[in-house]
């Protein structure tokens, strides 16, 4: 379910979030690149939901714990505050409702981390704003009639559903389109600017 | 008992080759019927060698017609052990890593105390005079045998269809006993359609004049009609409509055209009248008619108040299950519920679903995703459980 080019330059900062020993929950857990690497270094008890059947049966056999299922769709059946964490790694802005989705985060998780490709990125609005085309980059290679990326956002839109849903940014990193970090002082509209990927603690 | 043809479907029923653990009066075992089975036995077979922290056996559970005999040549239809290929000596079960136990369900028909098995109240078959069994009288029945090997946890219990019924069992009524479960292609419950079939197949047993009631030893009979018939259609739901087309198409049996008759003119005829035939050779009738009831019977979420989940309430067993695409007797989104329900349940789940045309009895054959799941699956509970290859 990770449908970007950006082979989730994310996964390291994602990663560094999380406590040796939590409970975690991946939703997109893809090839289960982020769940190894959490079990390899930090031995969590890791989950992971998966929509493409080729990514779980890998899983599988690579010994992770993983189901085939949708995150519009399935996420209801897991109990409230499951997890100590529930990631979002590069999947919102390909699900059909990005508010629903957010919303079950917060409920099955103590901590949602959301990770998503910033639409604010300059490339993005040069692109739009210069071409009047729908923006095709390294890392959003699809054009826009085949593209899985639904509901695009920048940095500032999903701080504005954050609050919607009541939900406390307890931490936020931009990274540039070489994955490094952004500084830390500088304000939302420079993020929202400069930062290709976001990546977003959450708690309610 | 003379007659010996007639007389048993197979000289495996009391004294069968394989190991066989007696229970007397002392031991009976609690029938859902309400009853007490007592003397009874249970025969099984096991490979392997179990350890001294008793901590890498793994329990083997049969499907409908299956038996003990998952690993080595089966001795009445000598052909190889129905899991042959999963199960053995640097197979992906390794026997030489882990205790692999698997006995003949009660009601069976393979040495463990069935409808043949000799009552010994009266001396004769006990035909449907044992009350009918259930899965959980099934496990219940294995957890003494366990026990007799003084296995605290078993590492894993797996089976397909019916068997994956009883893993589902196994987890619920004895969560602390199970490190890991493998069910595959099964259901919690069997469905109406599931329960349709197995009434068909029971019908044409007991529409068999030499069925005589269920007392057919005593009249040196046996319903092979009845129960080729029966096989003959419940063969049927194990397939695939795509795999059936594949094999057989329209192909004609040994002829050139159609013979305006009502021999076997196509090959799908004349091969399942072979598989019917075969099988009453190695089944007991009364036998596939305390399997089948079995499985209708089950209903894991309606033994806890309708919802599954409960049924796994607080699980600490890691779960795997499976199951294929093609499969129409049980369904993905059978497995898909169990699923929902364990997330529900906080458990630890994987989830395959292995795209094939070779419908239910997938399962049971050389499927290289299926395998691959199963050895991820127990690779990683094995280092889990600190079982180091």
């Amino acid at each position: 379910m990770s449908v970007n080019g950006s082979q989730r330059v994310d996964l390291e900062v994602v990663a560094n979030l999380i406590p040796p020993q939590s409970r975690v929950l991946d939703v997109g857990s893809g090839d289960g690149s982020l769940l190894e690497l959490l079990q390899e270094t930090k031995q969590i008890d890791g989950r992971g939901l998966e929509l493409s059947q080729r990514g779980v049966n890998e899983c599988v056999a690579r010994g992770l714990s993983v189901i085939q299922g949708d995150a519009d769709k399935d996420l209801e059946f897991y109990p409230d505050k499951g997890f100590d964490f529930v990631v979002l790694s590069q999947t919102l802005q390909a699900t059909r409702n990005p508010k629903l989705v957010l919303d079950e985060l917060l409920r099955i998780g103590n901590h949602a981390i959301v990770s998503f490709p910033n639409f604010g990125h300059w490339r993005v609005r040069l692109s739009l704003f210069v071409k009047g085309r729908m923006p095709v980059t390294k890392d959003l290679p699809y054009s826009w009639y085949d593209t899985p990326n639904i509901h695009f956002c920048t940095i500032r839109d999903f701080v504005n559903l954050c609050e919607e849903l009541g939900a406390t940014v307890e931490k936020a990193t931009a990274l540039d389109a070489s994955g490094q970090k952004i500084g830390l002082s500088m304000p939302w509209w420079f993020w929202n600017f400069f930062g290709q990927q976001a990546v977003f603690l959450l708690r309610r | 008992m003379a007659a010996p043809r007639a007389a048993r479907s197979n000289n495996e029923v009391d004294n069968p080759s394989s190991l066989v653990l007696r229970f007397g009066p002392d031991k009976p075992l609690r029938l859902d019927a309400g009853t007490l089975l007592s003397p009874f036995q249970i025969a099984y077979q096991t490979y392997g060698v179990l350890n001294d922290a008793r901590s890498n056996a793994i329990l083997v559970c049969h499907a409908l017609t299956g038996d003990q005999h998952v690993a080595n040549t089966n001795p009445v239809t000598g052909k190889p052990g129905w899991w042959e290929v999963l199960i053995g000596p640097g197979k992906i079960i390794d026997t030489d890593r882990f205790f692999v136990i698997c006995s003949n369900v009660i009601g069976g028909c393979l040495g463990s105390t069935g409808p043949a098995s000799t009552n010994p109240a009266t001396g004769k078959p006990y035909g449907l005079d044992l009350p009918v069994i259930t899965i959980r009288d099934m496990v219940r029945a294995q957890q003494m045998l366990v026990d007799h090997f003084g296995i605290e946890k078993l590492f894993c219990v797996l089976g397909g269809s019916m068997g994956g019924m009883q893993v589902l069992q196994w987890a619920s009524s004895y969560p602390e006993r199970v490190f890991s479960a493998l069910p595959i292609a099964t259901g919690a419950r069997h469905s109406s359609q599931n329960i349709a079939f197995h009434e068909v197949g029971r019908q044409a047993v007991m529409a068999d004049p030499d069925w005589h009631g269920g007392k057919y030893f005593e009249h040196g009979k046996r319903p092979e009609k009845g129960l080729a018939v029966a096989r003959m259609a419940a063969h049927i739901t194990y397939l695939s409509e795509a795999a059936l087309h594949r094999k057989f198409g329209r192909n004609l049996q040994d002829r050139e055209a159609l013979t305006f008759g009502f021999d076997a003119d196509f090959q799908i005829e004349s091969y399942l009248r072979h598989q019917g035939m075969t099988f009453v050779d190695r089944f007991d009738a009364n036998s596939y008619l305390y399997m089948t009831r079995s499985m209708d019977y089950f209903d894991l979420a309606a033994d806890h108040g309708g919802r599954l989940a409960d049924a796994f309430a607080g699980t600490k067993t890691r779960f795997c299950l499976v199951s294929f695409t093609s499969d129409w007797l049980f369904p993905t989104e059978e497995s898909r519920s169990i699923v929902h329900a364990l997330n529900a349940a906080g458990a630890s789940v994987s989830f395959v679903e292995i795209e094939t045309d070779r419908g239910h009895d997938a399962f049971l054959l050389d499927e290289p995703e299926l395998f691959a799941a199963i050895k991820g699956f127990i690779g990683s509970a094995a280092r889990a459980r600190g079982l180091n290859a």
